[in-house]
């Protein structure tokens, strides 16, 4: 019969149309932004810098070796180390940078500087609704503002986290145990 | 598919009076390319592609390439007179390796399922003999890749149907695959600077970039 | 052909014949991004056709001389934007082939099945949008983006990102499946083919769908080898290949699938082609998914940083859902590529756009355009 094509298909939106009001696979809108999607831990917006204990800019753990500036692939980053140093988690004193600028509307939220930091300071945020009136700096993100405590990334991400404190943690322990079980100098000194 | 000394036999056989090269490939691994002069590269396309045995009727990719002039310092033996004595030793050698633009086109074949044949084309400088034929009338589907390498690098394709700009602005007049583009400085603000973007960044705010 | 309407007044001038010329400018919402094509028309028939693009050159093969060769990774997810997975896996390719890495078995398993969940979101997105062109008011493409979003779901669990996905590396991929992931793409992949039937059962017996695409943009199998067409469109014109089955790179010579061919060239044979190919590729999907092996998902000697290839050159290519996409690469030693090519298939098979629009009507060009599945972040690069 010509038309049954048409008719057939005039069936499936029929379907589509009256499943919508039972079925929630057919009816798939979140009304945002009454209604938000639940967070997925691996999705990855634009970065911060994790820190811990209670003071950002003295618990950051961001070492400015300048590694996630050389691997950025848009050049985002922007990093001036700072001659003072600060004592990392395990005691030794590192380099710390005094100015830590990334550009959010040049970043395209790759995650290469994640991968490649060696310390685990920078990580991916999760955050979307950053916009400004104020083009230029507006986007620009500094270390006061990039700083996010661990907690904040253990909340995050949790596998990612417990992990990366795990690591840390055994790093101190063994630290620790290597410390005590050296004979004491003579003389006292250690 | 056949080594490419018998292909280099059979196109000089078929194309009378072709110079064909092997080229090989820094890493063995992967295939080596065979050099033809501009010349006689249309009658060696065709006998490449009408040939029953090669069939090579896909031509896949249409590459330019800009090899500028280097120099090279090598270590090379050379025979010194010392002291009345033939004697070889070694010097420091400069050269300068030539500078051309080259198209790489790699060739298939859909009938016979077979693997790739890389031909290099060469011009003679970087500056005023651009020119090559071009391959389009054999394959039409280098018609938009020459193109483009007409656009970006500045060779000039001779046969070709309809040469013109295809990626820039028909106005544009620099060639911006070349390595020794330069990029137009017009910028407002730059906020992460780095390297030479940093001094040149230098020069239009000297009072500083950060705010 | 119509007959020629010439006015009366212009008679024995040189106007007597005019040609309309229209620019379906970059500023349109059927050219699937900012394309142009100045066609001259006689009345409604196409006498001419030129295609216009480079409104979205990035320079992208310039910015990889600049970058390091893993820093070139996430700009090839922003080159076909809509399946940016298997941008990254022909880069990959080819940078394999350049430094000669081995892939561990697991790594080549998840690679073969986020490209076939590619190939699946690409070809479902390029039917819906190709209704769109004819006039459907968005109910197939809307069908098809509800059940591309399971497909991208499972993408930012894994990687991160809906569609930037920046996963594959050199000598394997960026990070493990995540506990559960196996079995929620199990489940995608079982409700796919219900999705599917209800589509085809949509579309395919459509009268107003036949009419307008049977016998419309016929390419013929000499002139697509000839002008180096790959993909979906060799095939619907019947010539069979498939770099999956003539390079069998990856895992795929273990997978049984078939490839569709097509009869007529036209752009229902093109439509169905992408229809059967989805089934296809839920087949390689469900062999994928249940032979996966446990392993680690990365070379141990694969470097991050300061990769540095010996000279030479290498070109891989796979078959991308739009056709052969190719990556060329040439290097000098040093950290960043010397010259890095990127083969767009659709911008070959663009080539023979206005051959298939001579004769049709402006109407039909629209479809025909639709049918070629072009996306320009590709064709410009």
């Amino acid at each position: 019969m010509n038309g049954a094509g048409i008719i057939k298909g005039l069936v499936e939106t029929a379907r589509n149309f009256a499943g919508s009001y039972h079925d929630r696979e057919r009816l798939t809108t979140v009304q945002y932004p009454e209604e938000t999607l639940p967070p997925v831990e691996n999705a990855r917006t634009l970065p911060f810098l994790v820190y811990d204990g209670g003071d950002a800019m003295a618990g950051l753990r961001c070492t400015a070796c300048m590694i996630c500036e050389k691997e950025c692939p848009p050049q985002c980053i922007y990093i001036i180390k700072d001659q003072a140093r600060k004592p990392d988690y395990m005691g030794k004193m590192q380099l710390q940078p005094k100015v830590f600028d990334i550009d959010m509307s040049v970043c395209m939220s790759c995650g290469i500087c994640v991968e490649v930091c060696p310390f685990d300071a920078i990580k991916m945020d999760q955050v979307f609704e950053l916009s400004t009136d104020d083009r230029f700096a507006g986007l620009l993100f500094d270390n006061e503002k990039l700083a996010r405590p661990n907690e904040y990334f253990r909340q995050l991400h949790k596998t990612e986290a417990s992990e990366v404190d795990a690591r840390r943690e055994e790093e101190k322990r063994k630290a620790a145990a290597k410390a005590a079980a050296k004979p004491p100098l003579p003389g006292g000194v250690k | 598919m056949e080594t490419l000394e018998q292909l280099k036999a059979r196109i000089e056989a078929a194309a009378p009076g072709v110079r064909v090269e092997i080229v090989p490939n820094g890493n063995p691994a992967n295939p080596a390319s065979l050099l033809v002069d501009g010349g006689h590269a249309r009658a060696a396309a065709a006998f490449l592609r009408d040939d029953p045995a090669l069939a090579f009727d896909y031509a896949s990719n249409v590459t330019g390439v800009d090899w500028p002039e280097r120099t090279v310092r090598e270590r090379i033996k050379v025979k010194r007179m010392a002291g009345g004595v033939e004697r070889e030793v070694e010097e420091v050698c400069e050269r300068k390796t030539p500078a051309y633009l080259e198209a790489v086109y790699h060739l298939y074949s859909m009938s016979r399922k077979d693997g790739p044949l890389i031909l290099r084309l060469r011009t003679e400088n970087r500056t005023d003999r651009v020119s090559l034929p071009s391959l389009t009338p054999v394959w039409r589907s280098c018609e938009f890749q020459e193109r483009e390498i007409f656009d970006l690098y500045g060779i000039v394709f001779e046969g070709h149907p309809d040469l013109r700009r295809i990626l820039m602005w028909p106005e544009f007049a620099d060639h911006p695959m070349r390595k020794d583009y330069a990029e137009p400085d017009d910028y407002e603000y730059e906020p992460t600077p780095h390297d030479a973007v940093l001094a040149r960044a230098r020069g239009h705010y000297p009072g500083g970039t950060q705010p | 052909m119509s007959a020629r309407f010439s006015p009366p007044e212009l008679a024995g001038t040189d106007f007597e014949h005019p040609l309309l010329e229209v620019s379906l400018g970059p500023h349109h919402p059927s050219t699937h991004g900012v394309f142009r094509m100045d066609a001259a028309l006689d009345g409604e028939t196409v006498v001419k056709l030129k295609p216009v693009f480079g409104y979205l050159h990035r320079n992208h093969e310039k910015i990889a001389e600049k970058c390091s060769y893993l820093g070139s990774m996430p700009f090839t997810d922003r080159l076909d934007y809509m399946c940016s997975l298997t941008n990254n896996w022909g880069y990959a390719l080819a940078v394999e082939k350049l430094t000669g890495l081995a892939v561990p078995e697991r790594a080549e398993y998840i690679r073969v099945i986020l490209g076939e969940l590619t190939r699946l979101i690409n070809h479902s997105a390029v039917v819906g949008f190709l209704l769109q062109d004819m006039g459907a008011m968005g109910t197939p493409l809307m069908y098809a983006f509800r059940e591309r979003e399971k497909i991208l779901d499972l993408f930012e669990s894994l990687t991160g990102a809906r569609m930037m996905c920046n996963y594959m590396r050199f000598g394997g991929c960026r990070c493990d499946l995540p506990p559960g992931w196996i079995g929620q793409a199990r489940g995608v992949a079982a409700k796919f083919p219900l999705f599917l039937d209800e589509f085809e059962a949509l579309l395919t017996g459509n009268e107003i769908l036949k009419a307008r695409t049977e016998g419309v943009g016929v390419l013929t199998p000499e002139l697509a080898v000839n002008a180096g067409v790959t993909g979906p469109m060799l095939r619907a014109s019947g010539v069979n290949y498939d770099i999956r089955k003539v390079d069998a790179y990856g895992v795929y010579g273990r997978m049984d699938f078939r490839v569709p061919l097509g009869e007529r060239g036209d752009v229902f044979d093109r439509y169905m082609i992408r229809i059967l190919e989805m089934r296809e590729s839920l087949k390689i999907l469900d062999q994928a998914l249940r032979d996966i092996p446990d392993g680690p998902i990365l070379n141990l000697n694969a470097k991050l940083r300061n990769l540095r290839p010996k000279p030479g050159e290498a070109y891989g290519r796979i078959e991308g859902p739009k056709g052969e996409l190719g990556f060329y690469l040439i290097s000098d030693g040093g950290p960043n590529p010397y010259r890095y090519r990127v083969r767009p298939p659709s911008l070959i098979n663009l080539t023979v756009l206005e051959d298939m629009c001579l004769g049709q009507t402006i109407a039909d060009a629209v479809v025909i355009l639709g049918s070629v599945d072009i996306v320009l972040g590709e064709v410009d690069r």
